[in-house]
């Protein structure tokens, strides 16, 4: 803008009329040109990948159609949370590939919370050789990449533990741990399963069938939780009105387990044995080796960057806040559980959900060990067996997506409530 | 008083009594074991625990690692020297250790990488240290083009034409800018736009049946190993920084078309694991582009690591942004400097040095993901780890591979990380 | 910022350098001096990188027929490695001119994914390989087995088959390549190894005690493997066909890699001198000279001696020519005339 275009402005009044030079040196109007030019080079871009695509596809014979879905399979899937066979549905094996990938996600999250706040919590205290070891296991699982972890444990897991064969015969090699109940083999762990002598059959929910049995375990196991809460609350009523507060442990424990206790027992609960039979174990739970090794791989390997979380939440709380606890009189652990971790939570639950999300983006990684998740079945042999890259990529990335931000409007919707309340 | 104490106390001692040895409980190593160690139950119990664990893991894996055989043709004449003793193999190391860092590189042109990693360090120097003389930057930014040759090879005159592209574009934006400023954006870039299109392509041909010189060419898929890793891993990192910052800033913009694409962009990136990304670099990306074309892997792979590192960078960046004190905006408008000119005099310094660590902590999170090309058939590491152990000589060797290569990558990330928190500590200024 | 601006050459640079024009595959060829060859990432005995990291087998031996015909260079042949997964679309994509890999022709894969499959140069069929320690003779006897399986191929389709029509049950392990499900399986992960029965002979080959291992006499389906182009170059497709089925006619008509250059000169056999180029004009209608025949058998000898060579009774491997002996000898290898 030079300078005589300025003196002109202020001496004479601006004009109603509108020029076009205005649409470039006008502030009013700036914003509005680059965003027209903007979205025309946007759309022109688009334009020329989805010309390119839908003449590629031309090119190739192909048609973009997500039917290929209804088709049935034709391969088989190992682990299998719902109901699952060869002869079912693309659509099916994509969907059990989606539960895989939960299920998977689920446990690595919590293996990884516990040894996160394990091992934060330990590398800041006194105890100097714990503090080391623990520097040592953030250190060397943090610079390590989560693929090699991934193939050491799975390495682990089929080299280094002993195949079903070892344990048969008369003096087997290997023999099963916990007074026979469970036996780790190169083919994965073989835990007893609870089973039921009266089960109450399966509920179909469109496309799966949860065992009935289950869904009551959850809502008596909530139901107890709930009823334990407002023990919990009564008993802090009465403490807030007389100064002295009722005993409550026992009756925590009789809510806690009675009902399920209960239960178990009306429904003919036992435990299934993991036996070896012809080739491999059969009864019982069998825990793969590409789900150990997975497990173990993406829950140690995050439980590192949990622990920096929690260390760096709890460095975060100010130091008088602990003085001010001991000054209180409360013991260190007290000190820890009813002052520091309460206002550390704040600090450190955003990062630790990024975490959950990135276990969950990691569990994607299960094809090296050869684990069904959603990118095996439905990115690999699916997209394999029928050639339908582009809608098979494109379905995968959209739910990994909306896993993704359901994940993450979950925290938004924590980080709102948990805002120290500024005024 | 001492008069009082004259009158009722018999004895009154006028010296100082002679320094006691403290007990034995409060000094040397038994007061620090004591403090350390057992200073409650339950410490005791974790540093008994702690013992057994390193203890355990010693016993485990101490006598393998003792009992190295470092010289040795394959798996089957380690195993006839340890003759049935447990110990490492590092032989596997020995043998193949150059295709662990450079793949199948060809072995009389290892100095190339080397020197262009070794060039890498320094040209990052004046990047990073503000008191070396500004004209070093001028190296740092010949830095692409010479590692480009030195890695690829072939002629020379393709990187400097390329080169010259950002050449025309600063010559162009110098003389139009005498003419008009929004002119001088406008020919900075359609200058080198239209010199790459139209006369870099007779430049280097003429060039090159004119001058051929240049290193021999070597193909992206002899590349391999550690090489790749760093290649994809410094590329990505680099070329992510200033897109970033460009998502960083439409995300903090006013005009709500731009934010919501910046928006939408990032949280898509964000939200879909990168292996799904690298297959749509290698399965999909020929369906967006005109028929027919078809490029290097590795180049597909790298746009797709650099979208994905962008998307991350912009987040951190966008943290830095936000981490400065709305004064400082204020500052930059009330000295009447114009948006672009407020973003690199007063906004941007301050926020990239905020970012660092996180910037930090992207390349290293970067770095050990370029593991993942494995899947799409990129000889990294890892997939040189599967090759060697396809060979029938090496074939069932696991530990010592990935013990080599755990540790470079340790050493590495661990390294930097450790680097970028001295850095830190030298950048902060204020007062805290 | 300056720097990140100059990066930003190097990914432009690459770009033009790299962006190669759509033409027909056999100008392209010629304008590259180069075949580009889709391989597997390594099977001993069809295509794996030797010592020295130059590729050698039955498939590759295809792949340098084919480059001596065009280019007149059997090493002019610049071998990609593919997976299971990556392979069509390395294809279809053009990042390979050819597939010469282990690929099953099936109907889904000739009519869905518009391949070309030129025809048939190996007949295989799925089996199954067990240590000879857990005493099992039959496929049959299975029965909640673990299974060790590569991914992305028909094999487990079949394998799903073959235990639902048997109402057998079992436990499929997917791996992503032949190397680590070897490991896998030596380790006792895995009961049984399914693959194609030449790839179990290839793999039994490599173990250290290749005698601890048998293959089922089951064969589980047809599997005839053959080289793959693109639909829609009907040329190239042309080039790939005969040059395979050259090869055929000369184990056939007893060309080798020995005689062909004496047999070049003219022979009383009007077809040996129409395929060797003596007569007729057959190299000319494919776009090539009339001595191309002669040099892509020159390059590893016919049909025949590439089978005994690679894959054949005297080699590693151990394979009987079995259904692929020529037909004349009862076998399925038939080239059709050269006429």
């Amino acid at each position: 803008m030079s300078t005589t275009t300025e003196q002109r402005v202020s001496t004479t009044p601006p004009k109603k009329g509108f020029t076009l030079s205005m649409l470039l040196y006008d502030q009013r109007y700036r914003s509005i040109t680059i965003q027209v030019f903007f979205l025309f080079l946007l759309m022109l871009g688009a334009a020329w990948l989805i010309d390119n695509t839908v003449n590629n596809l031309r090119a190739q014979g192909k048609d973009f159609s997500f039917a290929f879905l209804g088709n049935p399979a034709g391969y088989d899937i190992s682990q299998r949370p719902i109901e699952y066979n060869s002869q079912m549905t693309h659509g099916r094996a994509a969907l059990v590939g989606l539960l895989n990938t939960l299920i998977l996600a689920v446990m690595a999250c919590v293996l990884a919370t516990v040894l996160g706040v394990i091992a934060g919590v330990l590398r800041l205290s006194n105890n100097w050789i714990v503090g080391r070891l623990m520097t040592v296991y953030v250190e060397v699982f943090r610079n390590i990449p989560t693929l090699l972890w991934i193939l050491i444990f799975g390495a682990i897991m089929t080299e280094a533990m002993p195949a079903p064969s070892a344990f048969r015969g008369d003096d087997p090699a290997s023999s099963m741990l916990f007074n026979d109940a469970v036996a780790v083999t190169n083919r994965g762990v073989y835990v007893p399963a609870i089973m039921f002598a009266r089960d109450l059959g399966t509920l179909t929910i469109g496309p799966v069938s949860p065992s009935i049995s289950w869904i009551l375990v959850i809502f008596i196991v909530a139901g107890s939780i709930w009823a334990n809460k407002l023990l919990i609350n009564h008993a802090t009523r009465v403490q807030n009105a007389t100064g002295v507060r009722p005993k409550t442990w026992w009756k925590s424990i009789l809510i806690l387990v009675g009902p399920l206790a209960l239960y178990f027992f009306l429904l003919g609960a036992h435990l299934d044995y993991p036996e070896l039979t012809g080739f491999n174990f059969s009864g019982g739970t069998h825990l793969r080796n590409s789900l150990i090794a997975m497990w173990l791989g993406l829950g140690i390997y995050t439980g590192a960057f949990v622990a920096e979380n929690v260390r760096s939440g709890i460095l975060a709380i100010s130091r008088g806040q602990t003085e001010a606890a001991f000054a209180l009189g409360l013991q260190p652990g007290k000190t820890m559980r009813l002052i520091i971790l309460p206002q550390a939570l704040r600090v450190i639950i955003p990062p630790l959900i990024s975490q959950y999300l990135n276990i969950t983006k990691n569990t994607s990684l299960g094809l090296a060990v050869g684990y069904m998740d959603l990118r095996s079945t439905l990115g690999g042999i699916t997209i394999n067996q029928t050639g339908r890259e582009l809608e098979g990529m494109m379905l995968m990335m959209l739910i990994y997506l909306a896993i993704s931000l359901t994940i993450s409007g979950g925290m938004n919707v924590y980080n709102s409530r948990v805002k120290l309340k500024e005024r | 008083m001492s008069n009082i104490e004259a009158h009722t106390v018999a004895y009154v001692r006028d010296t100082m009594l002679p320094e006691q040895t403290p007990p034995i409980t409060e000094k040397g190593a038994v007061k620090w074991l004591r403090e350390n160690l057992f200073s409650g139950w339950l410490n005791s119990v974790l540093t008994v625990l702690s013992l057994l664990v390193i203890w355990w893991a010693l016993a485990a894996i101490g006598p393998w690692l003792l009992n190295t055989i470092w010289n040795a043709g394959s798996l089957r004449e380690c195993r006839e020297i340890l003759d049935g003793t447990p110990g490492a193999c590092f032989a596997v190391i020995n043998d193949r250790w150059h295709q662990l860092l450079f793949g199948f590189y060809p072995s009389q042109h290892y100095w190339r990488p080397t020197l262009a990693f070794v060039l890498l360090l320094a040209s990052l120097a004046p990047v990073l240290f503000t008191n070396l003389p500004r004209k070093l930057l001028y190296v740092s930014a010949a830095y692409p083009f010479v590692a480009y040759h030195l890695l690829w090879g072939g002629s020379i005159w393709l990187p400097v034409s390329a080169a010259l592209g950002f050449v025309a574009g600063f010559v162009a934006f110098v003389f139009a800018r005498r003419v008009n400023g929004l002119l001088a954006v406008f020919a900075a870039v359609l200058a080198p736009i239209f010199w790459w299109l139209f006369l870099a392509q007779p430049f280097n041909a003429g060039l090159s049946s004119v001058l051929p010189i240049g290193l021999e060419f070597v193909r992206s898929d002899r590349f391999g190993g550690f090489l790749i890793s760093l290649v994809i891993g410094v590329t990505g990192i680099s070329l992510s920084l200033p897109l970033g910052i460009l998502l960083a800033l439409g995300r903090q913009s006013d005009m709500v078309f731009v934010k919501s694409v910046c928006v939408i962009f990032i949280e898509f990136i964000r939200g879909v694991p990168l292996i799904t990304l690298l297959f749509t670099a290698s399965l999909l990306l020929n369906y967006f582009l005109p028929p027919g074309t078809s490029f290097d892997l590795i180049l597909r792979v790298i746009i797709m690591v650099t979208l994905f590192a962008a998307a991350y960078m912009a987040e951190v960046i966008r943290g830095g942004l936000a981490a400065l004190p709305r004064g400082q905006y204020e500052a930059a408008d009330a000295l009447g400097l114009d948006y672009w000119k407020a973003q690199r005099l007063i906004i941007m310094p301050q926020a990239l040095k905020i970012s660092i660590p996180g910037i930090v902590n992207t390349f290293i999170g970067l770095f050990k993901d370029t593991t993942l090309v494995v899947f799409i058939g990129l000889l990294d590491p890892i997939g040189l780890s599967n090759a060697i152990r396809a060979d029938t000589d090496w074939n069932g060797i696991y530990w010592e591979l990935f013990i080599f290569i755990g540790a470079l990558f340790f050493l590495f990330c661990f390294g930097i990380s450790r680097y970028s928190m001295y850095l830190e500590r030298k950048l902060k200024t204020d007062h805290r | 910022m300056k720097k990140s601006i100059f990066i930003g050459a190097f990914a432009a640079t690459s770009l033009v350098a790299g962006v190669a024009q759509a033409q027909q595959t056999l100008e392209a060829i010629l304008d590259r001096g180069e075949l580009n060859c889709g391989v597997s990432t390594g099977l001993a005995g069809f295509s794996a990188p030797d010592a020295n990291g130059v590729w050698q087998g039955f498939d590759v031996a295809k792949c340098r027929a084919v480059a001596a015909a065009i280019l007149d260079d059997p090493m002019a042949v610049n071998f990609v490695p593919t997976t299971g997964q990556t392979r069509f679309s390395a294809l279809a994509s053009g990042e390979v001119d050819m597939l010469a890999r282990n690929t099953t022709w099936t109907f889904t894969r000739d009519i869905d994914l518009r391949l070309t499959f030129v025809g048939t140069n190996y007949y295989d069929g799925q089996g199954f390989m067990v240590p000879r320690e857990i005493g099992v003779s039959s496929g049959m006897e299975l029965d909640g087995a673990t299974v060790c399986i590569q991914t992305g191929t028909t094999t487990e389709l079949n394998l799903a088959d073959f235990f639902r029509a048997n109402g057998m049950e079992y436990e499929p392990v997917p791996i992503e390549t032949n190397a680590e499900a070897q490991q896998q399986y030596l380790a006792g992960a895995c009961d049984v190894y399914t693959t194609d029965v030449s790839g179990l002979a290839a793999t039994r080959a490599s173990f250290g005690e290749p005698d601890d291992h048998v293959i089922l006499p089951e064969v589980i389906s047809k599997e005839p493997l053959g080289p793959v182009v693109r639909d829609g170059d009907k040329n190239w497709e042309g080039i790939v066909r005969w040059t395979l089925f050259a090869l055929m006619a000369a184990e056939e008509l007893g060309v080798t890699s020995a005689n062909v250059e004496e047999l070049a000169q003219g022979t009383d056999s009007p077809e040996i001198n129409r395929l060797l180029g003596s007569e007729g004009d057959f190299g000319d209608m494919l776009g090539l000279d009339s001595d191309w025949a002669v040099r892509a058998i020159a390059a590893s000898g016919n049909y025949g001696e590439i089978f005994a060579a690679n894959i054949g009774e005297q080699t590693p491997i151990g394979l009987a020519r079995g259904l692929n002996a020529q037909w004349t000898q009862g076998g399925l290898i038939y080239a059709p005339p050269f006429r």
